[in-house]
């Protein structure tokens, strides 16, 4: 459930929500979709506003039998008919694919590919609607350090090009303290601004109800566990040992 | 090759096979999108619900496709109503309605006795009463199905794959899962004759694993479906006819020697397609401090 949710979004800006399991970051990101509406409150969006979505790929079905220009072409249910792609079609999908260098992998299964390749498989499909907002939930998740930068990368390339992005994340330091913008969410907005002025001890236990602190490296707030272990835990070690 | 064609003679035989292969290939087809959404069991299911629907015009002496056909579709829309509330699942849904119809059909034979068509036929299927309205009655569902496949083709599939996208960019989720209800109630009505309540299940879900085990395309998938389920209802009903065995169990045998076979041959192929899973672009470069807009 989310409340007190007063949040803008606009042409360009580039956002990640954050917070603990449960806290409605993906319930946000579905109401900005408008395939979840809120019981009070509206959602105002620019008429002819064009959104792509990616999923997380936990959501994704990977034994369904779709190649990755057969799943990119998904997004073009309108203007056609025809089951198979026109001329026009194709070189629009071999175009997206190229541009994000999976351009060689068009017909192959969507299981068939690297954590990172799936992500852009999926990417491609957002793009294909040419959106001006891609919300994207938990596009690193489960995968690997560098997959995350490519993923990174790739996402600053469309940023850079004028789209405008909002994500949810799990990853405070590999994905959130890179981003320009943070929503710090538990069931409402907790704290909103850049990662230096979101990432605080304060807002971040606010948050996820566990105590953080954050040190700066390299011009990026860094957040680390302060975990103090509990006499039970530290007794369980000494027996273990 | 006399033995081979002698039954071709029979009008009764030869409007039979143009039915089996029809209805092989209608359920070939449908049964893509019943594999691919999880609900094998459906058919089964709702192959149970219209028998209820056939016991009742049975007795009422009402047309029976009119009567199992109304009964089927309402059956259909019910689980896809239940389903799409969310609140159970759609094995669930399918398993309260479709029983409860199926035992609402044997309830009535047991009270008012069976009368008009054949309670085995139904059960297990029989080409003894396919009529030449029969033939035609399939091969126009069979028309009417592909076509609504054809022009539906993009909508359904990512219905099928991803609802939620689909609805986000603009699909009509809540109709296109009716539709599907609607011709995969139809397809059982029309295929029932043949293959009988308790058997239909298997030729929907058989030419649709085979095709998957041998494409991982979507568009193959249902060319190969639809053929696999023609051939083997063209093959079963021949051979039907010459080990005297009733069409519905032969037809049904031969899709299941052939997944055997498949699922053989593909086993290595299975695994060779693993290889290259773990191939990388390449090294990137840490990430970059994004620039605010």
């Amino acid at each position: 459930m989310l409340v007190n949710v007063d949040l803008t979004f606009t042409a360009g800006q580039f956002s990640g929500i954050v917070g603990p399991s449960g806290s409605g970051k993906t319930t946000l990101l579905k109401v900005l979709l408008g395939t979840v509406r809120p019981v009070a409150g509206s959602v105002d969006r620019r008429t002819g506003l064009r959104v792509g979505y990616v999923p997380q790929v936990e959501a994704i079905n990977w034994s369904f039998p779709v190649t990755v220009a057969e799943c990119v072409l998904m997004a073009r249910t309108r203007g056609r008919v025809l089951p198979w792609r026109s001329k026009a079609e194709h070189a629009e999908v071999c175009d997206i694919l190229d541009r994000l260098d999976i351009g060689e992998l068009a017909g192959r299964h969507i299981r068939d590919l690297s954590g990172g390749q799936q992500q852009r498989v999926f990417i491609a499909r957002a793009l294909l609607g040419q959106p001006e907002l891609l919300l994207m939930d938990e596009p690193t998740s489960g995968v690997d350090v560098r997959t995350r930068h490519e993923i990174l990368h790739l996402l600053d390339d469309l940023h850079r090009g004028g789209l405008a992005i909002v994500l949810t994340t799990h990853d405070l330091n590999g994905m959130a303290a890179h981003l320009p913008h943070l929503v710090c969410l538990n069931t409402e907005v907790i704290g909103q601004g850049c990662p230096r002025d979101v990432l605080t001890p304060n807002v971040l236990e606010r948050t996820y109800g566990a105590r953080m602190e954050t040190i700066e490296h390299a011009g990026m707030s860094i957040v680390v566990d302060n975990y103090e272990p509990s006499g039970n835990v530290v007794a369980f070690r000494k027996a273990g040992a | 090759m006399d033995d081979l064609l002698r039954p071709f003679d029979f009008e009764f035989f030869r409007n039979g096979l143009i039915v089996a292969t029809f209805a092989g290939a209608l359920c070939g087809l449908v049964g893509v999108y019943v594999v691919l959404k999880g609900m094998s069991y459906i058919g089964h299911g709702l192959s149970h619900a219209i028998f209820g629907g056939f016991a009742a015009s049975a007795l009422l002496g009402v047309n029976f496709a009119l009567g199992a056909g109304v009964w089927g579709v309402a059956s259909a829309l019910m689980i896809n109503g239940v389903t799409r509330r969310r609140v159970i699942g759609a094995d669930a849904a399918i398993g309260v309605i479709t029983t409860a119809s199926f035992a609402l059909g044997l309830a009535l034979f047991a009270i008012f006795g069976r009368r008009g068509r054949s309670f085995d036929a139904a059960l297990f299927g029989s080409i003894l009463g396919v009529a030449r309205a029969d033939v035609w009655a399939v091969i126009g569902i069979t028309a009417l199905v592909a076509l609504v496949v054809f022009f539906g083709y993009r909508q359904l599939l990512f219905t099928t794959f991803d609802p939620e996208v689909a609805e986000a960019s603009g699909v009509h989720t809540a109709r296109w899962d009716a539709v599907l209800m609607l011709v995969l109630a139809t397809s059982i009505l029309a295929t029932m004759q043949v293959l009988g309540v308790t058997l239909i299940a298997a030729t929907l879900v058989i030419p649709a694993t085979v095709a998957r085990m041998l494409t991982s395309s979507f568009s193959r998938m249902m060319f190969l479906a639809t053929g696999i389920g023609a051939v083997t209802g063209f093959v079963g009903m021949n051979l039907s006819y010459h080990l005297d065995v009733q069409s519905g169990p032969t037809i049904v045998l031969v899709g299941a020697t052939l997944f055997a076979a498949v699922f053989l041959a593909t086993g290595a192929r299975g695994l060779r397609r693993t290889v290259g899973l773990d191939e990388h672009s390449g090294p990137a470069a840490p990430p970059p401090h994004i620039a605010a807009s």
